[in-house]
């Protein structure tokens, strides 16, 4: 039987003090190793959902729970979920000013990993993301895959269980997001990673063990 | 290492903002060393021209300043014949002016006041002192601004007098002076048989306590203190010092809003920085590190370049003539130790607010930032 890491019953959200109902009653899970597409239009609610599977934010009702732990129970989530999950954005979200290296050792700075497991992981991940060569160069002289290339080793620098990708090709022109996500693919699996991630690109959709769909605040 | 790399980058970043940040904080610094260090200085000749050769001061009692004190002449005789007090200099202070001076020290002294006795003598002898009613010996920065020498005749306020000699003293405040014969200044400033203080010489540094006694029984309109204690005690240092600490405090207080204004830019420049090392998992105290680290790199670094200034400052102003005797450029270091004190605690308050805003920034809305 596969274990459930990744649990939201009956969650809603609304912003704007409820004018805006983006999540309306969703119930999703995820298992352990499995690799999750989540499909629909602009406005569905799918970053929403993701940003509240990894704490980012939280529901206005219904529950959230990652490894059977309930978010709401912690004051602050994201330090609770720092082991556990990373996050790749559509835009890569590095800071310019710091190197590749720099970028990718912010979540075990975060996390206080020892300074030598954490160059060792980095060479680790840049080894088979193909950046070895780009270590210390700063972001500035990336190009747009490098770039996303940078944002998913750091994502996986705490070896978290969990990895949630927002859009994580959205920016990216057709070879290059091929490439970015067949890498995707490829370190979730040989990292035994649970991947989330939000596409509007049905191919790329097809290639994940299960696609869920959304339409309007709901998963159908 | 990365934090001093987050706190640097964005330093860096933004240069010209940084670098008005630390010149806030280096004059403000600057200015506050000045200002005290000077005023201090100033304290410490005026301690020191009632310190000249002496261990205790006696004034009267409850005055606002010592140029109001009136020491009884009997008081002076009786104290100097007991046998615990190696010499008592009763010494009259009086204001005077001269053409284009309009305010000079005046001292009424004995001719065996210790002033006259360490003065180095340009011209002039001490024992010829006093030997005429009008006679005046002068300060060597005095005689040089009254354009007078042995033998001149000078109108001083409403008197004429006969420049007997020109001495050179250590003290500013001495070396712009006039002295009198005791006799002569209290005619001149109608305090006929009375002093302002006395300064005293023990035979016995140890019986301080017991002289401190017998004044207060025999003289109670009369005080005795230790220079230390007075130059912490009299009212009008004290004025002094708080005045130089509160001008230097609000010169520092601006550097701390130029800092606080920079912080605050630079936490609302980079929200969405903060917001991808907060979901890169940095907590609370992590991300007020970096904000802190960064208004004290900009203090430190100010409060090292102020230093510098002020020192070079001060160092300017002992070589001008004019304030010969009046600067003591000595840095204390407890001074300095206050004052570079005080700004690192003017960066992280100015840092207070700033960091306040970005431990609360929310990541999925900052993230949205442009």
């Amino acid at each position: 039987m596969t274990h459930t890491v990744l649990h939201a019953a009956s969650v809603w959200k609304s912003y704007d003090d409820g004018a805006i109902t983006v999540l309306k009653g969703v119930d999703f899970s995820a298992s352990e190793g499995e690799t999750v597409a989540l499909c629909g239009p602009s406005g569905c609610g799918k970053s929403t959902l993701l940003h509240l599977l990894g704490g980012l934010d939280t529901p206005d009702r219904g529950q959230i729970a990652v490894n059977g732990t309930p978010l709401a129970s912690h004051a602050n989530p994201l330090r609770l979920l720092r082991h556990q999950v990373g996050f790749v954005f559509q835009l890569h979200n590095l800071i310019p000013d710091l190197t590749l290296g720099d970028n990718c050792l912010i979540p075990t700075v975060a996390a206080g990993t020892p300074h030598a497991v954490a160059e060792e992981r980095l060479r680790e991940l840049a080894e088979r993301t193909g950046l070895s060569h780009r270590i210390h160069h700063r972001i500035q002289k990336l190009s747009g895959g490098e770039r996303q290339r940078t944002a998913l080793c750091r994502a996986l620098m705490n070896k978290p269980r969990i990895l949630l990708a927002d859009e994580p090709t959205g920016s990216l022109d057709e070879a290059t997001s091929r490439t970015v996500f067949e890498l995707l693919l490829d370190l979730a699996a040989n990292e035994g990673v649970t991947l989330v991630m939000a596409t509007h690109d049905r191919v790329l959709a097809q290639r994940c063990s299960r696609l869920v769909e959304m339409h309007d605040g709901k998963v159908r | 290492m990365l934090f001093l790399k987050l706190i640097l980058s964005n330093l860096l970043r933004h240069r010209i903002r940084s670098a008005i940040s630390i010149a806030g904080i280096a004059f403000s610094v600057a200015a506050m060393l000045t200002i005290v260090t000077v005023l201090q200085g100033a304290v410490g000749m005026f301690s020191g021209i009632l310190s000249s050769d002496s261990q205790l001061i006696v004034f009267e009692r409850n005055v606002s300043d010592l140029f109001f004190s009136s020491v009884p002449a009997n008081a002076v005789g009786e104290i100097a014949s007991w046998s615990i007090v190696e010499h008592a200099d009763p010494v009259l202070f009086g204001i005077v002016s001269s053409a284009d001076h309009p305010i000079i020290t005046c001292f009424g002294i004995t001719a065996a006041d210790a002033r006259l006795r360490k003065a180095t003598w340009i011209s002039g002898r001490r024992d010829a002192f006093g030997q005429r009613a009008d006679d005046i010996v002068l300060g060597q920065r005095a005689a040089e601004f009254m354009a007078a020498t042995q033998g001149s005749i000078v109108q001083i306020g409403h008197g004429t007098f006969h420049v007997s000699g020109v001495i050179q003293t250590a003290n500013g405040f001495e070396d712009g002076g006039v002295f009198m014969p005791l006799g002569a200044a209290q005619t001149f400033f109608h305090k006929e048989g009375s002093s302002s203080v006395i300064t005293i010489k023990l035979t016995n540094r140890d019986l301080t306590g017991e002289f401190k006694q017998r004044v207060k029984a025999r003289f109670p309109n009369l005080v005795a203190l230790e220079d230390d204690e007075f130059t912490r005690t009299y009212s009008q240092f004290r004025i002094l010092k708080a005045t130089a600490w509160a001008v230097g405090g609000c010169g520092l207080l601006l550097g701390g809003l130029g800092v606080a204004n920079t912080m605050i830019m630079s936490v609302f420049t980079r929200i969405r920085e903060i917001a991808i090392l907060r979901v890169n998992g940095f907590s609370n105290t992590q991300i007020a590190t970096v904000i802190f680290g960064e208004s004290a790199i900009v203090s430190v670094v100010g409060a090292v370049i102020g230093l510098t200034i002020g020192g070079c400052f001060l160092v300017a102003l002992k070589l001008i003539p004019a304030l010969h005797g009046y600067i003591d450029v000595t840095l204390q270091p407890l001074i300095v130790g206050i004052v570079i004190l005080l700004a690192l605690l003017t960066g992280v308050a100015g840092a207070l607010y700033p960091a306040f805003y970005a431990i609360r920034i929310r990541a999925v809305e900052a993230l949205r930032f442009e």
